[in-house]
C-alpha cells in the first residue's frame, strides 16, 4: 500500500525542506491554515464503436496547489511546473487574502501520518495492465452484445482508466499520500427495427483491479444489459404526466438520495444559509423508514477513499437517522467555521481546483419490506429501475433525475415499458413520502460522476427498492 | 491579463520538433497541439474577498498515425524526458489499436491559406484589486435592490488569457491568441410571508474588457432575476404553448448542435440522422454557423485540424442544408469536412459549432407573450432528459405561468416533454432579441405545444 510519503516525494521532485518553506511561505500571520496537494495522474482510454476498437488516448498531468485560508476567505493558486520557484510564486498569490507581512519560518512536518487501511489493494495496479489486454476486452464485449440479438445495429464501448497518486502537506504538520486507481467500463447499443431506433446503457467499475471485469465474465453482463435495455425501449410506449406513486428499484436509483438530499447537506451550502435544509438539522425530513448515510469507507468503492483531498480519512457519516436530519459533511474550512465534526468529505477534481465538501456513496439503509409487496400495493404509478443523469437547485430544493428504463405499474403489476422521463420534487419533502422501504439494498455499479462548481468527481449511490407515495412524472401522456 | 503570472508562449518550434521525432519513430502522419493560458478568478460574497484563484496552465497534445492506426497523448510536463516517453507511448497506442479505413490528416491542400485577425484578443491587465472591486460592485448592486435580497451565493470577476497552436506533419503551423472577461452575480431572494429562499444568477462576457457591461447592471439584473422568482408553485398537469427566453432557447439550440455532430450521425446518436435537404423547422427559423465573427466566442482562424472555418447556414427558411462536420465523420458520411473539427488537447477532433445562432425575427418578447392565452414562459431548465436517438425531451422547469397574454405568476417544480423532432417543426415565433453571451445564441421563441406536468 502506498503511503511512504518520502516515496511520493521523490516521485514529485522534491525535498521535505522544500515542502517545509513554502508552506512558510503561505502561513503568515492571519492564514488559519494552508495547504499543499501534490498530484500525478495517468488517464487512459481505448473505445471502440463499429466492431473496432479505433480510438486510445493516454494523459498525463501533474502539478501543485496552494491553498490558504484566513476567516472565510481562500487564496488558491495552482502550477503544473513543480519548481521551488514556482511553488514560492503559487504560495505568494495564495497568501494575498490575508493581507499580512511576508511569513518565512519553515513549517515543520511532525507527523508523517501513515494511513492504516488500504481500501482499493490491487496485486497489479490498473495502469499496468497493457492496451492489448484492454483492446481484447473491448472485442468480446462487442461480439457478445450483437450476439443478444441480430437487432443490435451498433456497439459502443469504452474502458477508462486512472492511476493517482496525491501527497497533501498542512500547516498542521502533517503529510499524508495515497495511490488512488480507478476504472470504468460503459457500453452502449443501439437497437433497429422498423425505422425505429433506441439506445441501451450499462456500465460500471470502480478502484479495483483489471481482473475484476473478468471475473464470472462481468463485461459480458454489461453487454447484455446494454443490449436487452435497447431492445427493451424498441417497444416503450410514452411515459405518463402527472402526479402519482413511483417505486425505486435498488441501486442507481439512489441517484434520488444523491440530488434530493446529498447536495443540500454539503457544508458550505449550510454555513451560508442558502441551502433548503438549512434551518432543518433536528427536524423531520423524511418518513421513519428512511435512514441515509454517506460512506467514504467501502472497500473498491468508486466514491470511496482512504483519505479526502485534504488528508482526513474519510468516514461514515450518518446524514438522516429514521427520518430526523441528524448532520451535514465538512471539508476543514466548513467543518471550522461552523464548530461541526469534520467528516473527510473535503474533495477536490484536481491540483487546479479547491477543496469542496462533496459526497462519497450515498445511500439508505435496508427496510423490511419485500420488493415485491411495495410494487403490489401501486395501483396506478411507474416502477423506475435505471436512470440517467440528475440536478438539483440546492436553495429551493428543485430536484429532477430521469429515468432511462421504467414500466407501468396497473393494478399492483408491472406491465409495459414505458419511455424515459423526468421525475420532480422537492428535497425536504420527497422523502416525507416514502412509505415502504425493502430488506433488498443495492450499491450502484460505479458509474457515477458528480458535478459541483464546475468540477466533476466519482461517487457512489445505492438504494433498497422504496414507495414514494406521489411525485410528478414528466412523461408526455398527459 | 492576470498580473505576475509569466506571459504565455508560442510553442511552435517545439511542435515541429516533435513531429520530426513522430516521424523518426515510423509515424506516417501526426498533429501536435499546443495550449497556454492564464487565468485569475476573484469570488466576493457578502462584500468580503471569498476566493482568489490564480494560475498559469499549458498542455501539449500528441496524435500519431501509423497508416490507418492512430492513438493520441497529452501531458503538462515539457521536458525533454517526458516529451520522449510521450512520443514513444503514442507510438506504441497507435501500434495496439485496430485499422480503421478513414483515418488520417485531412489533405495538405484544404488547409487554412489565411489568417483573419477576428479580434479575439485584448491584451488589457487588470490587477487583483481590480477584480475584487468589479465583483464588489455586481455583487452590491444585486444585494441593495430589494430588502428581500436576502443572502448571496456570490459574485465573480474572471479574466483570463490564452494562446492556441496547431502543427502538422503535413506542414501547416497556425496559432492564434484570445482572451476573455466576465462577471457573474448569484443572489439569494427570501420570501417575507413564507420564509421561502430562490437563488438565480446573471453574467456578462467578452473578449475585450472595454465592451463588458457594467457591474451595476449584471447585478441588478441578478437580483431582477432572482425576485421574480419569489412565491413560485406548481401549475396543473396540462399541454400548452412554451415560450423558451433567450437563454432557454439557446439550450434548444445546443441539443441541435448534438444532433448535427458528425460523430452523433454516423454512430446513429442523432434524431436528424437523414434529414439533409428536408424541412425541419418552419420557413421562419434559419439558423447559421460562423467561425469568423469578429470577437466571437466559438472564433478562430482555422479549426481543430487546421481547415478554415467559414459562414455556413445550417438551416435555411426551415430547411437542413449542413451538418457539423471535421474530416474523419465527414469521410465516414461521404461529406467534406465543414471546418467544424473541435479540439481539445489530446483528444482526436470531434465536430461542434463555432459561433452557431438562430437568426433573429421581427416579435418582441412581449409580442410574444401577449399572443399566449394560457401557457408557459420557461426560464430555466435542470435535468438531463434528452434521448438523442430519438429526440425524446422531458426536463424538470421553471417561469412564468401566462394568463391572456400576461405574466400571471412564477412556477416551479413542473417538466415540459415533448419530442425535439417535433418542437423544432412546432416553433410558431422568432423573438428579435437574439445577443450573445457564449457560442450559442437564440433570440426568445415560442413552441405551440408541449406536454407540462405538475400537480
Amino acid at each position: 500500500m502506498a503511503t511512504k510519503s518520502s516515496a511520493e516525494l521523490a516521485q514529485f521532485g522534491l525535498t521535505e525542506q522544500e515542502i517545509q518553506r513554502t508552506l512558510g511561505v503561505v502561513k503568515v500571520r492571519d492564514v488559519d491554515y494552508a495547504d499543499l496537494y501534490f498530484e500525478f495522474c495517468l488517464s487512459e482510454s481505448v473505445s471502440m464503436e463499429e466492431g473496432i476498437v479505433k480510438r486510445a488516448v493516454k494523459s498525463v498531468s501533474q502539478g501543485a496547489g496552494v491553498r490558504a485560508t484566513a476567516g472565510e476567505k481562500t487564496g488558491f493558486a495552482y502550477s503544473d511546473e513543480l519548481t521551488k520557484r514556482d511553488l514560492e510564486i503559487a504560495a505568494n498569490t495564495a497568501r494575498y487574502i490575508a493581507q499580512s507581512p511576508q511569513g518565512g519560518q519553515p513549517v515543520p512536518l511532525t507527523h508523517r501520518a501513515k494511513l492504516t487501511r488500504d481500501l482499493y489493494p490491487a496485486e497489479t495496479p490498473i495502469s499496468e495492465v497493457a492496451t492489448a489486454e484492454r483492446v481484447d476486452l473491448l472485442n468480446l464485449i462487442d461480439a457478445e452484445a450483437r450476439r443478444y440479438d441480430p437487432r443490435i445495429k451498433n456497439v459502443m464501448a469504452s474502458f477508462n482508466t486512472e492511476y493517482k497518486i496525491v501527497m497533501v502537506a498542512t500547516t498542521e504538520g502533517q503529510m499524508v499520500g495515497d495511490v488512488q486507481p480507478l476504472s470504468r467500463l460503459q457500453v452502449t447499443c443501439i437497437a433497429e427495427e422498423n425505422g425505429n431506433r433506441q439506445m441501451g446503457t450499462f456500465g460500471g467499475g470502480g478502484r479495483m483491479a483489471f481482473s475484476y471485469y473478468q471475473d464470472q465474465e462481468r463485461y459480458k453482463h454489461y453487454a447484455r444489459e446494454a443490449a436487452r435495455q435497447a431492445i427493451l425501449n424498441l417497444s416503450a410506449v410514452d411515459a405518463p404526466a402527472g402526479v402519482m406513486p413511483v417505486v425505486l428499484g435498488g441501486g442507481w436509483p439512489g441517484i434520488l438520495l444523491h440530488e434530493a438530499i446529498g447536495h443540500g447537506l454539503e457544508a458550505d451550502f449550510n454555513r451560508r444559509k442558502t441551502s433548503a435544509f438549512s434551518h432543518l438539522l433536528g427536524k423531520r425530513v423524511a418518513s421513519d423508514a428512511c435512514t441515509i448515510v454517506d460512506d467514504g469507507t467501502l472497500p473498491f468503492r468508486r466514491g470511496s477513499l482512504n483519505m479526502d483531498d485534504e488528508g482526513t480519512p474519510t468516514s461514515r457519516t450518518v446524514l438522516i437517522e429514521k427520518g430526523i436530519l441528524r448532520g451535514y459533511i465538512t471539508d476543514k474550512l466548513n467543518a471550522r467555521l461552523m464548530g461541526i465534526p469534520l467528516t473527510g468529505n473535503g474533495r477536490r477534481e484536481s491540483f487546479q481546483s479547491i477543496p469542496l465538501p462533496r459526497m462519497t456513496n450515498t445511500f439508505m439503509l435496508a427496510g423490511e419490506s419485500d420488493p415485491q409487496d411495495i410494487i403490489r400495493s401501486v395501483t396506478h404509478g411507474l416502477y423506475a429501475v435505471s436512470f440517467g443523469g440528475g440536478q438539483v437547485d440546492i436553495t429551493n430544493g428543485k430536484f429532477v433525475f430521469s429515468a432511462s428504463e421504467a414500466y407501468l405499474i396497473e393494478n399492483g403489476q408491472v406491465t409495459k415499458p414505458v419511455k424515459g422521463a423526468t421525475l420532480i420534487g422537492s428535497g425536504p419533502e420527497v422523502l416525507t413520502k416514502v412509505s415502504m422501504v425493502g430488506h433488498d439494498l443495492m450499491l450502484d455499479e460505479g458509474i457515477g460522476t458528480c458535478g459541483k462548481d464546475g468540477q466533476s468527481v466519482p461517487v457512489g449511490v445505492g438504494l433498497p427498492t422504496i414507495r414514494i407515495d406521489e411525485i410528478t412524472v414528466g412523461g408526455t401522456n398527459g | 491579463m492576470s498580473n505576475g503570472l509569466p506571459a504565455v508562449q508560442d510553442y511552435s518550434q517545439l511542435a515541429l520538433d516533435l513531429l520530426s521525432r513522430a516521424k523518426q519513430c515510423g509515424a506516417t502522419e501526426a498533429d501536435v497541439m499546443v495550449v497556454d493560458g492564464r487565468n485569475l478568478s476573484v469570488q466576493v460574497r457578502l462584500s468580503a474577498v471569498d476566493r482568489l484563484t490564480k494560475a498559469r496552465e499549458k498542455r501539449l497534445g500528441l496524435r500519431v498515425f501509423f497508416g490507418k492506426r492512430s492513438a493520441s497523448t497529452s501531458t503538462s510536463d515539457f521536458s525533454r524526458t517526458s516529451l520522449d516517453q510521450l512520443v514513444a507511448d503514442t507510438c506504441s497506442l497507435a501500434r495496439a489499436v485496430a485499422e480503421d479505413p478513414v483515418s488520417g490528416l485531412p489533405a495538405h491542400e484544404a488547409s487554412a491559406k489565411d489568417r483573419p485577425d477576428l479580434d479575439l484578443y485584448d491584451a488589457t491587465e487588470l490587477g487583483t484589486d481590480e477584480h475584487i472591486a468589479l465583483a464588489k460592485r455586481a455583487e452590491a448592486a444585486a444585494l441593495g435592490a430589494d430588502p428581500r435580497v436576502s443572502n448571496s451565493e456570490g459574485a465573480d470577476f474572471n479574466s483570463s488569457d490564452g494562446h492556441v497552436m496547431l502543427a502538422n506533419s503535413h506542414g501547416f503551423v497556425g496559432d492564434y491568441r484570445s482572451s476573455s472577461f466576465s462577471m457573474s452575480v448569484s443572489p439569494v431572494a427570501t420570501d417575507p410571508s413564507t420564509g421561502g429562499m430562490q437563488r438565480d444568477s446573471w453574467y456578462a462576457i467578452q473578449r475585450a474588457y472595454a465592451r463588458l457591461e457594467s457591474p451595476e447592471s449584471v447585478g441588478s439584473e441578478a437580483a431582477r432575476r432572482t425576485l421574480r422568482r419569489l412565491g413560485a408553485r406548481k401549475v396543473p398537469t396540462c399541454k400548452a404553448p412554451a415560450i423558451f427566453d433567450q437563454e432557454m432557447a439557446g439550450s434548444l439550440l445546443g441539443n441541435l448542435c448534438g444532433a448535427l455532430s458528425g460523430y452523433a450521425l454516423y454512430k446513429g446518436v442523432s434524431f436528424l440522422i437523414g434529414q439533409l435537404g428536408n424541412k425541419i423547422a418552419p420557413e421562419t427559423v434559419t439558423v447559421c454557423d460562423d467561425g469568423r465573427m469578429p470577437r466571437g466566442f466559438g472564433s478562430r482562424p482555422f479549426d481543430g485540424e487546421g481547415l478554415p472555418t467559414r459562414k455556413a447556414l445550417v438551416i435555411e427558411r426551415g430547411v437542413l442544408r449542413s451538418y457539423l462536420l471535421d474530416t474523419y465523420s465527414g469521410r465516414k458520411l461521404g461529406l467534406a469536412s465543414t471546418g467544424n473539427a473541435s479540439r481539445s488537447v489530446g483528444e482526436s477532433p470531434s465536430a461542434g459549432p463555432t459561433n452557431f445562432f438562430l437568426v433573429p425575427g421581427t416579435a418582441t418578447p412581449a409580442e410574444m407573450i401577449r399572443s399566449v392565452k394560457r401557457g408557459l414562459y420557461v426560464t430555466e431548465l435542470i435535468g438531463f432528459g434528452i434521448n438523442m436517438v430519438t429526440g425524446d425531451y422531458s426536463r424538470g422547469a421553471a417561469g412564468f405561468w401566462i394568463e391572456n397574454g400576461e405574466l400571471a405568476y412564477p412556477v416551479e417544480e413542473i417538466t415540459i416533454a415533448g419530442n425535439l423532432k417535433r418542437m423544432f417543426l412546432d416553433i410558431q415565433m422568432v423573438g428579435n432579441d437574439l445577443e450573445f453571451r457564449g457560442r450559442i445564441a437564440s433570440p426568445t421563441i415560442k413552441i405551440g405545444e408541449m406536454t407540462i406536468a405538475g400537480n
